[in-house]
C-alpha cells in the first residue's frame, strides 16, 4: 500500500511540476495547531495518562492553469503527540489533478471525498478510511488514492470511482486514549488474497429535485470498518484481537429534504459481505429557529435516531440509539459558535455527551473548547471502552 | 405559469404606458407609479448575462473596531427566475475555501448549498433565514439576494434631491412573511433608475438601517453598479462598509459554473 502511496505521489509530483512552471495561479494556506487532551477520569489501561499535548500542521498547496480548468492540489498532514506514538503521524490528504471537461470532470490521485447527510453517524460515506487516532467523531479521514469520473447530467450527477489500495484504519498506542491495547493493529486479516492492495469500485449518482437532494451508492470492495477475531495462534491472556477487513457490496441511499426551516435527513445502508449480511439506517431531522433572543444568533435543534441490524453484538455503537443535539450560531464578529449533543444508547442505557465551544480571535485564530463525557456500564456495549475517558480538549489553531 | 407570466407582462407594460404616457391622469395612483418606476429600474438591469466581481466588507462596531471578509462572487441572470451565484469567501482565514452556492427564486425558497472545506462536504442549507446578519455584517441575507418585482408591492411617495441627483422616492412593503422589514423607502434616480438609498424599517415599523450607494460605475455601456455601499445600524450603531472591485461582466458563465462540481471546486 505505501508503494502505491509512493507512486502516486511520484507520478502527481511529476505532473504538478509542469504546472508549477506555468501555473497563473499558485497558493498556499493551511493552519498549525496546538491541543491539549485532558482526561478526568482514573485510565481504563495500565499505560494510559492523563494529559496529552500535540502539534499538528496541515498545509494546502494549490496550483491551477489552463484557465483554472486544471487544478493540482497537495495537502499533507502531519500531528506530533507527547506520549501515543500512533497519534503521532502523518498522511497526505490530498494529492490531486482535476481536469474540468465541459459536462465531465476527472479527478486523479489522492482525494477526500464525503457523502451524506446526517450529522451523528456518518453510514453512507464509505470512499474514505476514517483517521481515529485524530478523534473518534469520524471526522478526520485519511486520503484514498483514486481515479474518479464525474459526469453532470440534466438528471443528476453520476461519480464514477477506481479505488487502487486500502488504507488500515488507524488505531491509538498502548499509551494511546481512548485505548484499544489489545487490539493488534499491526497484523490485519483480510479476506481478499489482494489484502490491502484490493481494488474497488463504486458508483454514485447525487441530485436536487427542488425541495429532495437524493443519492445512491454502490461500493464494491474492503470493507473500511474493521470486524475483530481473535489473533491466530493467540496463546497469551489478555487475548489480543486483530482487525479482519473484510470484501463487501454496499448499497448506500441518502436523502434530505429542506422543507422552510427544517431539514429532515435520512441515510440507508445494505451491507452484503460473506460473515453477516446487514441493513442500517440513522434519520432525522434539523430545526433552525433565526434570530433568537431578539438578536442575530441562530438556534437549531437536532434529533436522529440509528438503527444497526445486527443488534446489540459489538458490531455497531448506533444499532438502537437516540441523539439529541442543539447548534447555537452568535453570528457575531467572531463567529463565535456552540453545539450540544447528546447520545443515548437504547439497549445498554449508555450515554454520551459532546460540547464544543467556538471563537475566532483576531483574523486568523480559531480557539475550541471540546468537552466529551461518556457513561457506560455494560462491558458488552462497545461504548465501554471509552467509558473512562471523559475528557475536556482546548485548541489553538492559526489559519494563514 | 409561462402563459400567467406573458399576460403579467403584457398588464405591466400597458400599465407603465399609461404612467408614462399620462403621468398626471395616475398621479393619485401611488401605488401603480411605485410599481411601474420599480419595473423601469428592473428593466434597464436585464441582459447583463454574468458576472464576476471581488467583494470586501468591514465591519464597524459602536467603539470604531474594524473586521474585514473578503469574497469572490460568480453571479448568472437567469430567464424568468432569479439569479444564480456562487460566493467563495476568502477571509477571516479559518473560513478560507468555504463556498456558497444559490439559486434563488422570485416567490418560492431560494435554493442553497453550502460547501466545507475541512470536511470536503456539500451541506444544503435551509434559505428561511432572511433576516440573520450576513458573516457578522449589518447586512442581512435578504438585503444580498437579486432584486425581483414579485418580492414587494410598491407605492410611489415623491420625489426628492438625493446625492444632487433628482429622485423618485418609492415604498417597498415584502410579500415575505419571513421578512425582517415592515417596509423600505427608495430613493431613485430619474436618469438612470439606480438605487441611491434605502432606508429599513423594522418589523415594528421602527427605523432600523439606511443604505446609501456610491460611486456608481458603468459597466459594457449599461449595467450600472455602485463600488461602495454603506450599511449604518440605527439601532446598535454598527456600520459595514462594503466595496467591490474588478467587475467582469458577460464572460459566458454558464450552467456548469453553477452546479455542485462547480461548488466543491471553487476555492
Amino acid at each position: 500500500m505505501n508503494k502505491l502511496i509512493n507512486l502516486t505521489a511520484a507520478t502527481l509530483i511529476a505532473i504538478g511540476v509542469l504546472p508549477y512552471a506555468q501555473a497563473n495561479e499558485f497558493e498556499v494556506r493551511g493552519n498549525i495547531e496546538l491541543q491539549g487532551r485532558f482526561f478526568t477520569e482514573d485510565a481504563l489501561f495500565p499505560d494510559q495518562k492523563d494529559s496529552y499535548i500535540s502539534i499538528a500542521a496541515e498545509p494546502e498547496f494549490f496550483w491551477s492553469w489552463n484557465d483554472g480548468n486544471d487544478t493540482f492540489e497537495f495537502v499533507p498532514f502531519a500531528r506530533v503527540d507527547q506520549y501515543d506514538s500512533e497519534r503521532t503521524h502523518s498522511d497526505i490528504r490530498e494529492l490531486s489533478w482535476v481536469h474540468v471537461g465541459d459536462d465531465w470532470e476527472s479527478r486523479i490521485g489522492i482525494r477526500r471525498e464525503f457523502w451524506g447527510v446526517t450529522e451523528f453517524s456518518h453510514l453512507v460515506d464509505i470512499i474514505n478510511q476514517q483517521d481515529f487516532v485524530e478523534d473518534i467523531d469520524n471526522e478526520d479521514r485519511l486520503g484514498q488514492p483514486m481515479i474518479n469520473l464525474s459526469l453532470v447530467n440534466d438528471w443528476g450527477i453520476v461519480d464514477l470511482f477506481v479505488l487502487p489500495g486500502f488504507r488500515e484504519q488507524t488505531f491509538p498506542a498502548v499509551d494511546g486514549r481512548p485505548g484499544f491495547p489489545f487490539v493488534d493493529i499491526d497484523n490485519p486479516i483480510y479476506e481478499s488474497s489482494d489484502k490491502d492492495e484490493h481494488v474497488d469500485l463504486a458508483v454514485r449518482w447525487a441530485h436536487s429535485v427542488g425541495d429532495f437532494d437524493l443519492g445512491l451508492s454502490v461500493f464494491k470492495g474492503t470493507s473500511r470498518l474493521p470486524l475483530y477475531l481473535p489473533a491466530p495462534g493467540a496463546i497469551t491472556l489478555p487475548v489480543q484481537l486483530v482487525p479482519y477487513y473484510r470484501q463487501i457490496t454496499q448499497l448506500g441511499f441518502e436523502m434530505q429534504a429542506t422543507v422552510g426551516d427544517t431539514l429532515w435527513k435520512l441515510e440507508v445502508i445494505n451491507n452484503q459481505n460473506n460473515v453477516e449480511n446487514y441493513s442500517a439506517l440513522q434519520g432525522g431531522f434539523e430545526h433552525t429557529l433565526y434570530g433568537v433572543f431578539d438578536s442575530n444568533a441562530d438556534l437549531g435543534w437536532l434529533m436522529e435516531y440509528g438503527w444497526d441490524e445486527r443488534g446489540s453484538d459489538l458490531s455497531s455503537f448506533n444499532q438502537n440509539d437516540l441523539f439529541f443535539g442543539s447548534r447555537l450560531a452568535v453570528n457575531d464578529v467572531d463567529s463565535t459558535e456552540l453545539l450540544f449533543g447528546f447520545g443515548y444508547d437504547l439497549d445498554f442505557d449508555s450515554t454520551s455527551v459532546i460540547i464544543e465551544g467556538s471563537k475566532r480571535f483576531g483574523d486568523s485564530v480559531k480557539v475550541s473548547l471540546d468537552v466529551r463525557l461518556f457513561s457506560a456500564d455494560d462491558l458488552s456495549d462497545p461504548l465501554y471502552l471509552f467509558s473512562q475517558d471523559d475528557q475536556v480538549q482546548l485548541s489553538a489553531q492559526y489559519f494563514y | 405559469m409561462e402563459k400567467t407570466m406573458k399576460i403579467f407582462n403584457r398588464a405591466l407594460l400597458t400599465i407603465m404606458a399609461f404612467v408614462i404616457v399620462t403621468p398626471d391622469a395616475f398621479a393619485g395612483e401611488a401605488e401603480e407609479k411605485g410599481l411601474a418606476i420599480s419595473v423601469e429600474s428592473k428593466k434597464r438591469d436585464l441582459g447583463w448575462q454574468d458576472s464576476q466581481a471581488e467583494m470586501e466588507m468591514i465591519l464597524k462596531n459602536q467603539h470604531g473596531e474594524t473586521s474585514t471578509r473578503q469574497m469572490r462572487i460568480k453571479s448568472m441572470e437567469q430567464q424568468n427566475d432569479g439569479d444564480k451565484s456562487l460566493t467563495v469567501f476568502e477571509s477571516p482565514n479559518d473560513v478560507k475555501g468555504t463556498a456558497f452556492l444559490s439559486f434563488s427564486h422570485p416567490t418560492a425558497d431560494d435554493e442553497q448549498w453550502l460547501y466545507l472545506p475541512a470536511l470536503k462536504r456539500v451541506k444544503r442549507i435551509s434559505s428561511r433565514n432572511k433576516t440573520g446578519s450576513f458573516m457578522g455584517s449589518e447586512f442581512s441575507f435578504e438585503d444580498l439576494t437579486s432584486f425581483e418585482i414579485e418580492k414587494y408591492d410598491y407605492k410611489y411617495i415623491k420625489d426628492e434631491t438625493i446625492n444632487g441627483l433628482d429622485s423618485f422616492v418609492v415604498e417597498n412593503y415584502p410579500k415575505d412573511k419571513y421578512s425582517g422589514y415592515k417596509r423600505r423607502v427608495v430613493w431613485l434616480d430619474k436618469d438612470e433608475y439606480r438605487i441611491q438609498k434605502i432606508d429599513f424599517y423594522d418589523r415594528k415599523n421602527t427605523l432600523l438601517k439606511t443604505l446609501t450607494m456610491n460611486d456608481y460605475q458603468q459597466y459594457v455601456d449599461k449595467f450600472w453598479r455602485a463600488s461602495t455601499l454603506e450599511m449604518v445600524n440605527h439601532q446598535s450603531g454598527k456600520s459595514t462598509v462594503l466595496t467591490w472591485k474588478n467587475y467582469v461582466f458577460q464572460s459566458g458563465l454558464n450552467e456548469k459554473d453553477f452546479n455542485k462540481n462547480a461548488l466543491k471546486r471553487a476555492r
